[in-house]
Parts: C-alpha cells; sequence; structure tokens
C-alpha cells in the first residue's frame, strides 16, 4: 500500500519536475509571498482594489482586459467595491453602443454588464501604436505565462541597465527576466506613480505586489471559493476513505485472507 | 454468460428474466469468482471506469457551454471558467480527468506487463485494451485542441502534418484531415465532433473489455490458472467491490489535489494565450502523456520512418502476446524478466523526460537509445528470454504451498508486500 503511494507520487514528481525543468531557462524570478497560495489562500482585498487603481491609470492605456466586466469588480472573492462604487467606476467610461433606432452608433456611461473598455479598436492599431509589439490582452496573462504571478512580478521590477556593449534600438528596453531581454513596454512603474487613497505608500514594489495580485485575481476569478470548496471536499474524501477502510477490514475479516 | 442457474425469487423477477436475463447479469457480475490475492494494482480497472464516467459527464455539460469555432472557442471557454456556475470546476475536472486517466491507464497497462495478464487466454482482452488506449490518446490529443489557445492550434498542426510523410497520397490526406489548407475553422469544428463521437466508442470497448475478462476470469499475481468458484476465490461483491471502492477513494484524494490545489500545473502556459497562425510558440510539446511517444517520433531523423516509428512503438504492444515466449505469466517467478521489466519502465520515464526537453544534441541522443532499446526490449529480449530465462517453480494454488515445501511460498508473500 505504502508503496503504491510512494510510486504513484514519484511519477506525478518526475512529470511535474519535467514541465518545470522545461520552464526553468531562465533567470530564477524574484518570488514573495503571494496571500493567494496554499490550502487557504486568499486575496487581499486592500491589494485588489489598489491593483485595480494601479491596472486602470497605468496599464489600462495599452492592455486590454476583455474579459472581464465592470460587474466583476463587486462581485464576491474579487476586489469587492461596494455595487455603488462599481456604478460609479463603470459611469466613468465612455461606451459606444448602438445601432440605435436611427441606426447610428452612441456613447454612453458605462454599465455594470458592459465589459472593460478596450483601449484600441483593434489589434493593427494597438501594434501600430506600440512600435509594432501587441500589447497582450491581460485577462488571463497570469496563467499564460510559466511562472504565472512570480513571472509578472518579475517582469515589472525587472528593468535594469543593459550590460555592457550591448546596444538596444529604439523603443527595445533591458529586462533581465524577459526572455531574450529585450521588451518593447517602457519601464511601467516608478515610485509615487499612482496615489493609494487608503494610504499606503506607493513604492514600486507595492504597485507591482498589488497590480500582480489584481491580474491573479482576472485570471482566477473563482480562487477563493475553489481553495475553499477544495479544503472540504479534501476532508470529506479522507474521512470516507477511513470509513471504507474500516468496512473494508470488516468485510474481508470473514475469510481467510489478507487485503 | 452465467456460471450456475440463477432463479429470480419473486415471480415479475422471473418474467422479466426470462425474456431479458438482466438480473442474471447482474447476478454474474455480483458472484463472479476473483482471485483473493489480487492485490492493490489491480484496483485500477475500476478506477478508469470512474475516469471515463467523469470524462463523459463532465464533457457533456461543457458541450452546453462551449462554442466550436475558431473566432468563438477561446472566449467560450473563458465565459465556461467566469459566468456559468461551478463551469471552473466542470473545465477543470474535465482537464486534470484526462490526466489522471491516463495516470491510471499506465499503471494498469504496467500492471498487466510485470504479471503477464496478456498471455494466453486473455490475448482478446489486451488488444481490446490497446485499442481503447490507442483511442484514448486520440481522444486527449483532439480534445486538447478544442480551448483554441497557442499549444491547441501549433499541437495540431504539428500531429496533422505528420500525415504529410505518407509518400504521394500525404499531402492530400492532410488536406482532408484539416477540411482547408491550414488548421483552422473546419479542422476546429470537426475534431470536436469527434471528440464527442469517440468517448462513446470507449465505453463500448470497455464493455467488450469487460466480457471478454468475464470469460477467463481475472489474472493474478502469482500468475497461475485458478479453479472457480474455489478456496482461492471471494465473490466479485463485496470483497472486490469494497477494496476497489477504498482504492477509488485514494485516487479521488489525489484527483481533488489537482483539480483544487493546481489545475493548471499538468498543462502548458501558452494555451492560455488565443491561437495565433502568425506566432509559432518557442517549444510546442504535446501534453505529459504523450511524451514518451512524442521523444520516439522525433529520435528518427527521417519524417516518415519517425512517424512509422511512433505507430510501431504501440503495434509492439498490440502483438504483444506474441512476442513474450514464456510460458510463466507473472514475474514473481521470471528473475530476469523482473529486472529488464524495471529497465523498461525507466526507459519509458527517459523517454517521456526527453519528449519535453528539445530535440538537440545530448538529448536528442539519449532519446534515441532509449528508443532502440524500447524496440529491443519488445522485438528481441522478451522473445529470446522465454526460452534462456530460468524461472522459480510456480505454486499450484494460491492457498496451496508449492510441491517441496513451504518456503516458495513464504518467499512469494515477501515479493508480494514489496510490490
Amino acid at each position: 500500500m505504502k508503496k503504491i503511494i510512494t510510486i504513484t507520487c514519484l511519477i506525478f514528481l518526475l512529470t511535474i519536475g519535467g514541465h518545470q525543468a522545461n520552464a526553468a531557462e531562465k533567470t530564477d524570478l524574484l518570488k514573495i509571498d503571494w496571500s493567494f497560495k496554499g490550502l487557504f489562500g486568499k486575496f487581499d482585498r486592500g491589494s485588489l482594489q489598489r491593483g485595480y487603481q494601479v491596472y486602470s491609470e497605468v496599464c489600462a492605456s495599452c492592455h486590454s482586459m476583455k474579459y472581464l466586466s465592470y460587474r466583476n469588480l463587486s462581485e464576491k472573492g474579487g476586489p469587492e467595491f461596494s455595487v455603488e462604487q462599481a456604478k460609479a467606476i463603470a459611469a466613468s467610461f465612455e461606451i459606444t453602443d448602438g445601432p440605435n433606432a436611427d441606426g447610428e452608433m452612441f456613447t454612453r456611461p458605462g454599465k455594470l454588464s458592459d465589459k472593460f473598455l478596450m483601449p484600441y479598436a483593434n489589434d493593427k492599431e494597438a501594434q501600430a501604436a506600440n512600435g509594432g509589439a501587441y500589447p497582450p490582452d491581460m485577462s488571463v496573462l497570469a496563467k499564460a505565462r510559466s511562472g504565472g504571478a512570480d513571472y509578472l512580478y518579475s517582469i515589472l521590477l525587472g528593468y535594469v541597465d543593459p550590460p555592457e556593449g550591448i546596444t538596444l534600438d529604439d523603443g527595445v528596453y533591458y529586462n533581465k527576466y524577459m526572455y531574450g531581454n529585450n521588451i518593447k513596454m517602457a519601464k511601467p512603474l516608478e515610485d509615487d506613480l499612482v496615489e493609494y487613497s487608503d494610504g499606503t505608500i506607493a513604492s514600486e514594489e507595492q504597485m507591482a505586489k498589488d497590480v500582480v495580485t489584481f491580474l491573479m485575481w482576472s485570471a482566477e476569478p473563482h480562487l477563493e471559493s475553489r481553495h475553499r470548496m477544495g479544503f472540504k471536499v479534501i476532508v470529506y474524501l479522507i474521512i470516507l476513505t477511513i470509513l471504507v477502510y474500516f468496512s473494508m477490514k470488516k468485510i474481508w475479516s470473514r475469510i481467510e485472507s489478507e487485503v | 454468460m452465467s456460471d450456475h442457474e440463477y432463479k429470480p425469487s419473486s415471480k415479475v423477477g422471473k418474467w422479466f428474466n426470462d425474456r431479458l436475463p438482466l438480473l442474471s447479469l447482474a447476478n454474474h457480475l455480483t458472484d463472479y469468482p476473483t482471485p483473493k490475492n489480487l492485490n492493490y494494482w489491480w484496483t485500477f480497472g475500476g478506477i478508469l471506469t470512474f475516469c471515463l464516467i467523469t470524462q463523459i459527464i463532465t464533457g457533456i455539460t461543457l458541450a452546453m457551454h462551449y462554442i466550436a469555432d475558431s473566432d468563438l472557442a477561446f472566449a467560450s471557454v473563458e465565459h465556461i471558467m467566469r459566468d456559468v456556475n461551478y463551469g471552473w470546476l466542470i473545465r477543470y475536472v474535465h482537464a486534470n480527468g484526462a490526466s489522471m486517466f491516463f495516470l491510471a491507464v499506465y499503471i494498469h497497462i504496467f500492471r498487466s506487463l510485470y504479471y503477464g495478464s496478456y498471455k494466453s487466454p486473455r490475448e482478446v482482452i489486451w488488444i481490446i485494451g490497446m485499442i481503447i488506449y490507442f483511442l484514448m490518446m486520440a481522444t486527449a490529443f483532439m480534445g486538447y485542441v478544442l480551448p483554441w489557445g497557442q499549444m491547441s492550434f501549433w499541437g495540431a498542426t504539428v500531429i496533422t502534418n505528420l500525415f504529410s510523410a505518407i509518400p504521394l497520397v500525404g499531402e492530400g490526406i492532410v488536406a482532408w484531415l484539416w477540411g482547408g489548407f491550414a488548421v483552422d475553422n473546419p479542422t476546429l469544428t470537426r475534431f470536436y465532433a469527434l471528440h464527442y463521437l469517440l468517448p462513446f466508442l470507449i465505453l463500448g470497448l470497455v464493455v467488450l473489455h469487460i466480457w471478454a475478462l468475464h470469460v477467463p476470469g481475472n489474472n493474478n499475481p502469482i500468475g497461475i490458472d485458478i479453479k472457480k468458484p474455489s478456496k482461492d476465490t471471494v465473490p466479485f461483491h463485496p470483497y472486490i467491490v469494497i477494496k476497489d471502492g477504498f482504492a477509488l477513494l485514494m485516487f479521488m484524494i489525489v484527483f481533488a489535489f489537482f483539480v483544487f490545489y493546481s489545475p493548471n500545473i499538468l498543462g502548458h502556459a501558452d494555451n492560455y494565450i488565443e491561437a495565433n497562425p502568425m506566432v509559432t510558440p518557442a517549444h510546442i510539446v504535446p501534453e505529459w502523456y504523450l511524451l514518451p511517444f512524442y521523444a520516439i517520433l522525433r529520435s528518427v531523423p527521417d519524417k516518415l520512418l519517425g512517424v512509422i516509428a511512433m505507430f510501431a512503438s504501440i503495434f509492439v504492444l498490440v502483438i504483444l502476446p506474441w512476442l513474450d515466449t514464456s510460458k510463466i505469466r507473472s514475474a514473481v517467478f521470471r528473475p530476469l524478466y523482473k529486472q529488464f521489466y524495471w529497465i523498461l519502465i525507466i526507459d519509458v520515464l527517459i523517454l517521456g523526460y526527453m519528449g519535453a526537453m528539445p530535440a538537440e544534441g545530448l538529448y536528442l541522443l539519449v532519446a534515441r537509445v532509449a528508443t532502440a532499446y524500447y524496440f529491443m526490449h519488445f522485438l528481441i529480449i522478451l522473445p529470446v528470454l522465454g526460452y534462456k530465462e530460468k524461472t522459480i517453480p510456480i505454486p499450484l494454488s494460491i492457498m496451496e504451498p508449492v510441491l517441496g515445501g513451504s518456503a516458495n511460498l513464504s518467499n512469494i508473500k515477501k515479493k508480494e508486500s514489496i510490490h
């Protein structure tokens, strides 16, 4: 029995090891204690709200978030803005709607049911405005890069002067965590770039942490309920397994054999 | 099918059973005499049935929300993850369920290899099993294409392109598979249709697999033929049912751990990037369960020969009952085979690892050696071993010691507990 468990674990470690060795061809990523990791991992509500602020004031001018709606901002397990706050946020955007009865498009203030406003009309416009590089949609970005949250955090803080002998083209920046070290996004964060209303000091690290927490939530909006349910399911299964184990022992005790 | 006459006790039961002997079948399944010394490696048949049913139920539920259209597929998966009630749970169970299915099937296959379950009179069970395994790989591959992420798209491109290696008609076949001149919407919609169809073929084959099993009955860890029913057997219910149930629960704990705490660890991050025909990912890697075959494919320098080698690696398994010339089933009594068995396991793990690595330099060299060894194991070592190997005397029954003293049995018991 023990042997089975050991071997099963071993096989999994090997496969997982294989995958990670595959990914580990870059510099070691910066690692911090994310509140959402672990069996009981939850998002830090304040961090999510600040992260939304950083996203909307810094990232949103280039990066879309097309799978999110304003209503998500007030949903449970997310930044949990009040419904009024979320409505106010939505209303601060001009949304193109229509056509109306006259067949014309018109603009109106955003509603909770609207998707996040896209910064560009299409991919081509996005590329044209960013020196040919397309700023990736951020909805699932935290799951779309190996290294996940740590990788995004490292990229945000990975801007350094290029080592001697390396010359960079115009509009290309040096980042020690980027694949190939060349990145077309200018260093996005500076100390005190945004002003947090809750009094948190907006250091570069703090903003990076907040916005990455926000991106993790946007990629995995049900993470908290997943963790909660997982704990219940596993406890339930363990108790049931123990009960079934003793039932099995009892049944097999009728005959002269080991189980 | 029934080994002894079954008479329903009620009148209605008798009336029905005379017209459709479902009650006789149920009676056969519960009374089915099973060797009492089956160890936990034998519980994976039940676990696999659970996996198949889980995949079908979650799959049908996902199909209610998924849209097979190259412009909408990726967004519809995000819709499932965000807005469908418990959609995240259903999708993560389905995605990780595929991995758990393959984990279980590999254990099931390697159990059969260790205890010689594929040998006479169980060749048909084994061949049906291999067809199931092959269909599983096809189903899993097409399922991985459906989310229409980068790995979906490029994986589909690489695998379908393999057929272009066929002389003369290759290019035509590829265009026919694609339904066009590149992997595109027609490819996605046909993969979706087939991904929905194949599991039901698998289900039908599973019924045949179990039917074929119930003709000779189960093999067992010491691999001898046993009298049924006898002191060596127990009725399937409740003895095996509860034991399978216990093992299934243990398996479900591991399953739940993946679903709830690392749902994406077995997948590739690139598949959360929407498919883009203009951007090729740095490394195109299949899912972990296909890696050994991918390594074999790439280790042959010629494309056509590589494809042949890959399919041959499965085909040697199909003809395995005739490649293994040993009359003794269980590795417990085959000291040399046992060693080669473990070498084969290591070889397959190495192949899997190499399949995940870029095909260059030392990786490629190791993959080539491992590929060569894989075929050598089945085509040279096994046929020869049957004639050369000096086996340990086998006992006459599970409960009785072997002729010439009980030393052997205690020896066997000891070995049993190791595995």
